[in-house]
């Protein structure tokens, strides 16, 4: 007999990440049918409360919540240890007294490391600027991948971070690439002419897989979050990682890339652009499309622009009337939409709303994959159209529950893989499990969009 | 930007910092946890004043700048003005109705002491009329005193000056341990010693101090302090070192006084005898160094941490004179004879004031010889002394720790870090029994009330808005 067990473990805490693998562990517990351990903010309260467990009202978001559904009743006690065996590897190995713990804020870190670092954030949005103020008063620069980040805490840190000279990139800062090292989700580049500057960090790695494809390298790819060029912060990041660039002598060409900016803050910051030395082209979306910019970076390196990969082949659809968008990646998801103009719906799982208390979904995948299976059942939705992006941080296998459930869907599905040769998911892998499971995969998202339309008649 | 070989400081999730693991980064991990619950916005708000990084780096650096010399001992009639029915105690201010056990016994005591009723028991209705007597903090009055820290006009007391500012502070002469005022006690023998005290010590003391500061300059408290911590004393619960070089410094001056031989010598061995006798020095050397940094708008190190048997209080340099409090706790630790947990008082007295600037609890690795005695093993005080780096702004390059490769003290302990990573200053103490009267049952490890590091935060940013 099917039972459900739910506690509340008080002033317990880990981060998402931690407790999703936790939660995995669990789930493979002889007698479990379901497990969720999760700290209870509002979104994992009602995720939980959809998945039938009732959680106690008085829990807060800084209460553990466990809950187990189990096959018969003795498995409880198997399950509960499952649970604490899975928190406790999932933790480093406890210092003994005598040794050095490890710091406790990033002032601590700083302190450790005599001030000369890189500082990423990735704490929930409520703390972030706490720790990046930390990060700038020690003048170094810092990556706030956290979102849910209040513009104006993101505006005083930019206005500290700008007056001496550093660079904040963030919050909401998925992807950097600094000398050659991926921070946040990043993919695998070799060093070369491009330095790029992206309030947008999903546009940045389709920039980054296409120019690797073209064979060109990139020196840096700064994000500066993607709120910098709205007319609340002006631009602050993007100035500073724009002269960073100028300064540096590898890079030839810089590439601005970025969702649709604030109009009278384009203006300026194209103002900012041509004072440089040197020549900056512009990625935004709304102007152009992310491969149609890349195809003319290319253009303007005298580089030859390739046929951009597609493997496999989706049959065009037998019934329903439109493209039902599912993505990872917040530009990703813009461009697509974009593209698909009325006869699209697309959702941005990436965005604040789906994430505050949760990982993104570029690690957890189980909130797109339910919405996945809902959209397979809607007689409406016609064609299927997906994100898949690789590199550092990201799942380490997308394709292994992807593909299971695009097979099922019964419906034409087109997926954009972005990634780069060497990323460590192995790209041509990924792209032959989606491509057999009857997806046709795109490098290129502008075109894979247009393919999906195209499905449609 | 340039170089190849970035260090980085991952914060937040452990997948990042293994994705740079894996690209053979150098990554240093934060052990991030939620800040204390319910300030969040708070932290926010003082993170983003932009008066703290240079209010911070203001109050640590006064605090450092200050040396303490001891230049006086007088009576406390004398040095502060203090009129008979006028009493001092450790701790935020209190009334008698809420004073607990050890307190009332040591204002009792010192009725009697200063001859406002013949027996100690014949006080408590002069308490609680409250017409004819009145209570103070030793803070107000640039005093701290030990345990119930009662001072009253008769009692002689040290007088420690910053030679750059010439600002004072004054503590009472130790009185030794066991059944003693400062516990609570007020038996016939404690009333004596106080009257000898008084009488002979405070004197003979008074001649030493100022012969040493006419002829060689004052004794340097400060550098006494440098000397005992490389020499195993935390200056908080042992001082033994400390009192052995004070009596080096003034003995000499004691012996050519012109006072009547036997009580020289009974002077010296009341001094040489009594471990503690050094901590009456450490505490107002510590307060003269954090007074420094009171009233620097935007800075949130805590200048005061004291408490007074019942309530816990502290006080910042950005806050004024207010007091943050809550209840204080009781102390872990071991027992004197057959006293148990239930024999104890709440942690009371200004002697806190020692790690507030560093010492004392936070420099625990320093006193190997103690951390049995207060309940802890060798492993546990180096990691007490680490863990205190994490909530404090700076070290004290003058006060260094051999054994962890001569790092600086942990000092200027900061309301934002406490309420960041919840870690709770360490306070070494001495208990007092629960009873007014009984003196000392034990002595351990306590740590303030939590709340009141969310309190003083909140003020702290409602002065930034």
């Amino acid at each position: 007999m099917s039972q459900t067990h739910v506690e509340l473990r008080r002033g317990a805490y880990a981060d998402s990440v931690t407790l999703l693998q936790v939660s995995r562990t669990v789930q493979g517990v002889e007698g479990v049918t379901a497990a969720q351990v999760a700290m209870a903010t509002a979104l994992n309260v009602e995720v939980l409360t959809g998945m039938g467990f009732a959680v106690p009202p008085e829990a807060t978001a800084n209460d553990m919540v466990v809950a187990v559904r189990l096959s018969d009743e003795g498995s409880l006690d198997a399950a509960l240890a499952g649970v604490d065996r899975a928190l406790t590897e999932s933790t480093r190995r406890a210092p003994g007294p005598s040794e050095e713990a490890p710091p406790r804020t990033t002032a601590a870190a700083l302190r450790r490391t005599g001030g000369d670092a890189v500082v990423l954030v990735s704490v929930p949005g409520p703390s972030a600027f706490v720790e990046a103020v930390d990060a700038v008063e020690a003048g170094c620069d810092v990556m706030v991948f956290s979102d849910n980040v209040p513009v104006e805490q993101e505006v005083r840190l930019k206005e500290a971070a700008a007056a001496q000279g550093l660079l904040v990139m963030g919050p909401d800062c998925g992807t950097a690439v600094v000398g050659g090292l991926g921070l946040g989700f990043a993919n695998v580049v070799q060093p070369g002419p491009v330095g790029i500057v992206a309030a947008s960090g999903t546009g940045a790695q389709q920039v980054l897989a296409l120019l690797d494809h073209a064979g060109v390298g990139v020196t840096h790819a700064l994000g500066v979050g993607g709120r910098d060029l709205s007319v609340e912060v002006g631009g602050l990041a993007t100035r500073e990682a724009l002269r960073r660039l100028d300064a540096d002598a590898d890079v030839e060409r810089i590439l601005l890339v970025s969702k649709p900016p604030a109009p009278e803050v384009a203006a300026e910051i194209t103002d900012f652009a041509a004072s440089l030395g040197t020549p900056v082209s512009r990625a935004l979306l709304g102007e152009v499309d992310l491969t149609a910019a890349t195809e003319a970076l290319l253009r303007e390196l005298d580089r030859e622009v390739p046929a951009w990969p597609v493997t496999g082949r989706a049959e065009p659809a037998p019934s329903g009337s439109r493209v039902r968008g599912l993505f990872v990646g917040g530009t990703l998801a813009s461009e697509a939409a974009l593209v698909l103009g009325e006869r699209g719906d697309v959702t941005d799982f990436g965005d604040d709303a789906y994430t505050s208390g949760r990982a993104h979904p570029m690690i957890d995948p189980t909130l797109r994959l339910e919405h996945l299976a809902r959209s397979a059942a809607d007689p409406d939705v016609a064609v299927l159209l997906l994100d898949v992006v690789l590199g550092h941080g990201a799942e380490p296998d997308p394709a292994a529950l992807l593909a299971p459930a695009l097979a099922s869907a019964g419906k034409p599905a087109v997926v954009t893989v972005v990634g780069s040769a060497a990323d460590p998911q192995g790209l041509d892998g990924q792209v032959r499990a989606l491509a057999d499971a009857g997806a046709e995969v795109h490098l290129s998202n502008a075109g894979a969009a247009r393919r999906a339309l195209e499905l449609l008649s | 930007m340039t170089s190849s070989t970035t260090r980085i400081v991952n914060v937040g999730a452990d997948l990042l910092a293994d994705a740079l693991d894996a690209q053979a980064a150098e990554v240093t991990r934060v052990d991030w946890r939620p800040p204390m619950t319910g300030t969040e916005a708070d932290l926010v708000a003082v993170a983003a004043d932009p008066r703290r990084p240079a209010a911070n780096a203001d109050a640590l650096a006064r605090v450092l700048a200050v040396t303490a010399t001891l230049v006086d001992v007088a009576p406390a009639s004398e040095l502060l003005g203090l009129e008979p029915g006028q009493f001092l105690h450790a701790g935020p201010p209190i009334t008698w109705d809420r004073a607990s056990g050890p307190l009332r016994g040591a204002l009792m005591g010192g009725a009697a002491l200063e001859g406002l009723v013949e027996d100690p028991e014949d006080a408590v209705p002069l308490f609680e009329a409250g017409t004819s007597v009145s209570l103070e903090p030793c803070h107000h009055r640039s005093a701290v005193g030990p345990m119930a820290g009662v001072v009253t006009p008769s009692m002689w007391l040290w007088v420690l000056e910053d030679p750059e500012s010439g600002r004072r502070t004054y503590c009472s002469l130790n009185e030794g341990l066991g059944k003693v005022l400062r516990y609570g006690a007020y038996s016939p023998d404690v009333l004596t010693r106080l009257r000898w005290l008084g009488d002979v010590l405070g004197p003979l003391l008074q001649a030493a101090v100022r012969t040493v500061r006419d002829q060689q300059g004052p004794v340097d408290v400060t550098g006494i302090l440098t000397q005992m911590l490389q020499m195993g004393d935390e200056a908080h619960n042992r001082n033994r070192a400390g009192t052995l070089m004070l009596l080096r410094d003034l003995s000499p001056a004691m012996v050519t006084s012109g006072y009547d031989a036997a009580d020289v010598a009974e002077a010296l061995r009341f001094v040489g005898g009594n471990d503690h006798f050094f901590l009456n020095l450490a505490m107002p050397a510590c307060k003269l160094a954090l007074d420094a940094a009171r009233g620097i708008p935007g800075s949130t190190m805590v200048v005061a941490m004291a408490r007074n048997g019942t309530d816990f209080g502290i006080q910042t340099a950005g806050t004024g004179d207010e007091w943050f409090t809550g209840p204080a706790q009781l102390a872990d630790g071991l027992f004197l004879g057959d006293y148990g947990p239930e024999d104890a008082n709440p942690d009371i007295g200004d002697s806190a004031i020692t790690e507030t600037a560093g010492i004392g609890g936070f420099a625990m690795a320093t006193a190997p010889a103690i951390v049995r005695f207060v309940g802890g093993s060798v492993p546990d005080a180096l990691a007490t002394t680490r863990r205190m780096h994490e909530i404090t702004l700076g070290e004290n390059p003058r006060w260094s720790v051999p054994v962890l490769e001569f790092q600086g003290t942990p000092t200027g302990i900061d309301v934002t870090k406490v309420c960041r990573t919840g870690i709770l200053p360490q306070i070494n103490t001495g208990m007092a029994g629960r009873v007014a009267g009984v003196g000392q049952v034990g002595a351990g490890l306590v740590t303030p009330p939590a709340e009141i590091f969310p309190k003083a935060l909140a003020r702290l940013a409602e002065l930034t808005r």
